[in-house]
């Protein structure tokens, strides 16, 4: 059985979700508070959503230097698999995981919605279960997911296959939800270990909840 | 000793709340408005000898904290 740690920090609020999704999915699973300092063996950790440190100063700011954090990034370098969804996004970006930033959405509304995401790439373990151009339905629900790349940054994920997902409507056009650079709504690093998204997929698990399309990428991670 | 840290974001990155604010102004009547930008201020307290230090340390609490330098400038005024 896979073996999968979700982090808490002071403000997480979708670890439990988190948990129950790769529970159902047939994951041993893990919550690790942030201040260990090592991580229990596994073969995937999960950074969740939510509102680490108050989203103070900037979203996932403070989170970048707890003490899990450091054995994070040794997993990682070592080419152990990091998710980070949401919140878990912004602290692998703030930490120099994952390449860019994300800002305050365009509209400085908090968005909270069904949305359509389109895979991009699927070269990688966590949409290798999708295929490229299809059309998923995941929730959304953040202030800050307007993702920021530079020019040449944008290039350089184009080149290597790193952007995984872009916002789109039902039939695939692309829509403009909070700002992000080419629609831009979930990359990886390159060495395709450290994957970030703003969409939650634990959240999209059930047919009650409206849709079941997080199971194919959550069970990415099954190997 | 004092130090004024000025974060906000750089040339080129687009201001939402900079945007919303200079927009609001304009429909207040305000013109000449040309752009609006919106940054943080964070003013420390610090214990060192000397301004130099003290503009050595903030900078490197800059580089990794107060700033995401990917997205944002920053400028520090030390005020003893």
């Amino acid at each position: 059985m896979k073996k999968a740690v979700v982090l808490r920090f002071p403000g997480t609020n979708c670890e439990f979700d988190t948990d129950y999704a790769l529970k159902k999915l047939g994951f041993d699973v893990e919550i690790v508070w942030h201040k260990e300092i090592s991580l229990p063996k596994c073969d995937l950790v999960v950074v969740p959503g939510g509102f680490s440190y108050g989203d103070y100063l900037r979203s996932g700011s403070i989170a970048k230097f707890a003490p899990i954090m450091q054995a994070v990034k040794e997993f990682a370098n070592s080419g152990g698999y990091v998710l980070g969804i949401c919140n878990g996004f912004q602290i692998l970006t703030e930490s120099g995981m994952l390449p860019g930033a994300l800002k305050r959405n365009n509209s400085l509304h908090f968005i909270s919605k069904f949305q359509h995401i389109k895979v991009v790439n699927n070269d990688n373990i966590f949409l290798k279960e999708c295929k490229v151009g299809e059309v998923l339905n995941i929730p959304v629900a953040h202030a800050d997911g307007n993702y920021f790349i530079d020019e040449d940054g944008l290039k350089e994920l184009k080149a290597n296959n790193q952007i995984l997902l872009r916002y789109c409507d039902e039939s695939g056009e692309p829509v403009v939800l909070n700002g992000s650079v080419e629609q831009i709504a979930g990359v990886c690093n390159k060495e395709k270990n450290v994957f970030g998204l703003m969409p939650h997929p634990e959240r999209a698990i059930e047919a009650v909840l409206g849709s079941t399309d997080g199971i194919k990428m959550l069970e990415g991670f099954k190997g | 000793m004092k130090a004024v840290v000025n974060v906000y974001l750089k040339e080129g990155v687009l201001d939402p709340q900079g945007k919303a604010v200079e927009h609001a102004l304009g429909s207040l009547g305000f013109k000449g408005v040309n752009e609006v930008r919106i940054g943080k201020q964070i003013v420390l307290d610090l214990d060192a000898s000397s301004k130099e230090e003290a503009l050595k340390e903030v900078e490197k609490m800059s580089e990794t904290l107060l700033a995401n330098t990917v997205i944002e400038d920053y400028n520090i005024e030390i005020v003893e």
